[in-house]
């Protein structure tokens, strides 16, 4: 049974019936624990569960990622949570060279390493250089990680459930421009399965994929693409690592043509990874070039019109994709893209 | 020289110490003669007595987590020496399965839960063991080997930090000795700038001591440990050591013609060999003979020369199986 709320109303739904079930779990970070916490996203896991359990963190992501690394050795299960998802730079000694290492590393003496980070993109107002990037594909790099980009409400809340049962370090990308959209929510707390991607619009003429906020952007440049009768099918990545290369490729085959839209820079990029699977393995089948999208090759500015010229959005999705269909833009609406932000951080 | 512990404790520790310096000897000499371990190796000979001592004063279910040069601390905390030498051979046998080598050791059964070759690394996940361990509210404790170097790294600072404002069981254990790689202190340290300055800055309380006596040693943690367990928050104890052998590898600094460091400096050191300390005292107090002391290393060379026989007879990993483990 399902009812609609927003992505960070799932998220805080999520949290609260993860931990209902499992005492192990606490969270921490700078800041999860005050009142408006996380965008509002564990305030009711403060309230529910105090500050035994979701307690502030000193500024030191590195260590605190090994306190979290230590203590879910030792049978917790911890989440940390960084505002901003560009801070997890600084822990990324203990992310990349401990997490994601430690089952293999140690073999059969490994114990369980149930970490699970959450890593908010601060895509909004003026966010600038170093508060905007989305680390899905940098961390999808390294074998032993499992990566998550959620891009709805519904998978908002799975994800956070399945990550918490898991026995293996998670880190989960959310997207800040996704947290006010609303959508269908399970009320029981459901996993989603994790290392699937889902069709989230069924089409016949061009696939766009995409993961977190593309989706979105996506299906709106779907419904536009209508007015010249191009059915685009729209795959939600979901799981970045390990990636269900099934899903994709399914799609690229049947509709042979493809537009990678991605929030993070081309180059060594998610958007490059799905390209080359096309190109490995759905060659045969394509009709036209792949067609990547992705942040201009630039850091994030910050004065609103180079701001806007930055990422990519629905229309720049629907104009990629009527260039891969042979149709011209004459006569065309085209949407804006998806903002339900309202500032002011 | 301190006083004689208990001669059965003491005796049980100097075993300890021998049983380590002849594994890491005997593996030393197969390491460099037989080119078959290809697992860059650092020897902790000389440093015996730190390992030793700070594990004589814990539980087996307290935990450690140990840095590059880590056999000392996982032998001493009762890891299983045929499991070390079949992982420097890198096989299946070996504690991690060949997969991890000489400076990713663990043994979950005796609470060795990780080491790593990354400067500090650990350290702040045996911060968050003490952090579990405080929520448990038990009287487990957690205890983090690090060498001197890592004083020149950012994470040390953090977790000290952290580990003093939430009060959490957990020690913090320098081995000092004297050398990053081939860098020495003195460039490394400005005059005057004692490391346990520092740590007394973050209000974590600890001592300098003589880490080439394990009965010192051994004191000194068994009374840090007791401040752990009544929830007094962290402790720091800085010993004093010296590594014999090269920084990586089996040889002796001089045999490879290296000059980061004397000859005569490291005999200065040898002199005051941890064994040769510990064995003095109990022989001075007639609780050891050399006929004992001569069967305790019979027996040991036994059981290590077995545990590298054991080691070249054992499969190597499976190929076919080389993605496994990764989830």
């Amino acid at each position: 049974m399902s009812r609609t709320l927003t992505y960070c109303q799932a998220l805080s739904e999520g949290l609260v019936q993860a931990m209902e079930r499992d005492e192990s779990i606490f969270v921490t970070g700078i800041g999860v624990d005050y009142s408006s916490a996380v965008f509002g996203s564990t305030t009711e896991a403060v309230r529910k569960f105090g500050k035994e359990r979701i307690f502030d963190a000193p500024a030191m992501e590195n260590a605190l990622t090994g306190i979290a690394i230590g203590a879910a050795a030792m049978g917790k299960r911890p989440l940390i949570v960084h505002l901003r998802n560009d801070f997890m730079f600084l822990a990324f000694d203990q992310m990349i060279n401990l997490a994601a290492k430690w089952k293999y590393m140690y073999g059969p003496n490994a114990v369980p390493m149930p970490l699970v980070v959450r890593g908010i993109v601060g895509r909004g107002w003026g966010q600038g250089a170093t508060h905007s990037q989305s680390l899905h594909g940098v961390l999808g790099h390294f074998p032993g990680l499992t990566v998550l980009a959620p891009a709805t409400p519904a998978d908002a809340k799975g994800m956070t459930i399945a990550a918490l049962q898991a026995d293996r370090p998670i880190v989960i990308i959310e997207n800040r421009r996704l947290y006010d959209i609303k959508g269908p929510v399970d009320i029981e707390p459901n996993p989603t399965p994790l290392g699937r991607a889902f069709v989230r619009r069924e089409g016949s003429d061009i696939t766009i994929v995409g993961c977190s906020i593309m989706v979105q952007e996506a299906l709106v440049a779907a419904q536009d693409l209508q007015q010249k009768g191009i059915a685009a099918e729209v795959v939600d990545i979901a799981t970045v690592r390990p990636l269900d290369v099934d899903t994709i490729t399914a799609s690229i085959r049947k509709t042979g043509r493809l537009v990678v839209v991605d929030t993070d820079w081309e180059f060594c990029g998610l958007a490059a990874e799905i390209a080359a699977l096309a190109a490995e393995r759905c060659l045969k089948q394509l009709k036209a070039p792949v067609c990547r999208l992705g942040f201009a090759d630039c850091p994030a500015p910050v004065s609103a019109p180079l701001e806007e010229a930055f990422y990519p959005k629905a229309s720049s999705i629907t104009k990629a994709s009527l260039a891969l269909c042979g149709e011209s833009e004459e006569g065309m609406t085209f949407s804006a893209h998806v903002d339900t932000f309202k500032g002011p951080y | 020289m301190s006083n004689l512990l208990d001669p059965t404790e003491e005796k049980r520790l100097l075993r300890s110490m021998l049983r380590i310096r002849r594994a890491e000897e005997i593996i030393a000499h197969h390491y460099k003669t037989e080119q078959q371990m290809r697992t860059p190796t650092h020897f902790g000979i000389g440093q015996e007595a730190v390992a030793v001592g700070v594990c004589g004063a814990l539980q087996q279910d307290d935990v450690i987590f140990s840095h590059h040069r880590c056999h000392t601390h996982y032998l001493a905390k009762g890891g299983d020496l045929a499991g070390l030498v079949a992982e420097l051979y890198g096989r299946a046998t070996g504690c991690s399965g060949g997969r991890g080598g000489s400076v990713h050791l663990a043994d979950r059964k005796v609470g060795v839960v990780a080491t790593s070759a990354i400067l500090g690394e650990t350290v702040p996940v045996a911060v968050g063991s003490a952090l579990a361990f405080k929520m448990d509210g038990g009287k487990r404790v957690a205890v983090t080997f690090f060498g001197d170097a890592v004083f020149e790294e950012g994470v040390i600072y953090e977790s000290l930090n952290y580990a003093a404002v939430n009060g959490l069981p957990v020690l913090f254990c320098c081995e000092n000795n004297l050398y990053s790689t081939e860098t020495p202190l003195s460039l490394r340290r400005k005059s005057g700038s004692e490391f346990i300055d520092r740590v007394r800055s973050f209000g974590v309380p600890g001592e300098v001591i003589d880490g080439n006596d394990v009965g010192v040693v051994r004191e000194a943690v068994a009374n840090a440990v007791a401040r752990l367990r009544r929830g007094e928050g962290p402790a720091y104890i800085e010993c004093l050591t010296y590594r014999w052998r090269e920084h990586v590898g089996p040889l002796f600094d001089y045999e490879a013609n290296r000059t980061y460091r004397t000859r005569d400096e490291l005999e200065d050191w040898m002199r005051r060999d941890p064994l040769a300390v510990s064995k003095k005292r109990l022989m001075n107090a007639s609780a050891l003979g050399d006929a004992e002391y001569e069967a305790w290393l019979a027996d040991i060379d036994a059981e290590v020369a077995s545990a590298i026989e054991a080691a070249k007879a054992a499969p190597w990993p499976e190929v076919r199986l080389i993605l496994e483990g990764v989830l």
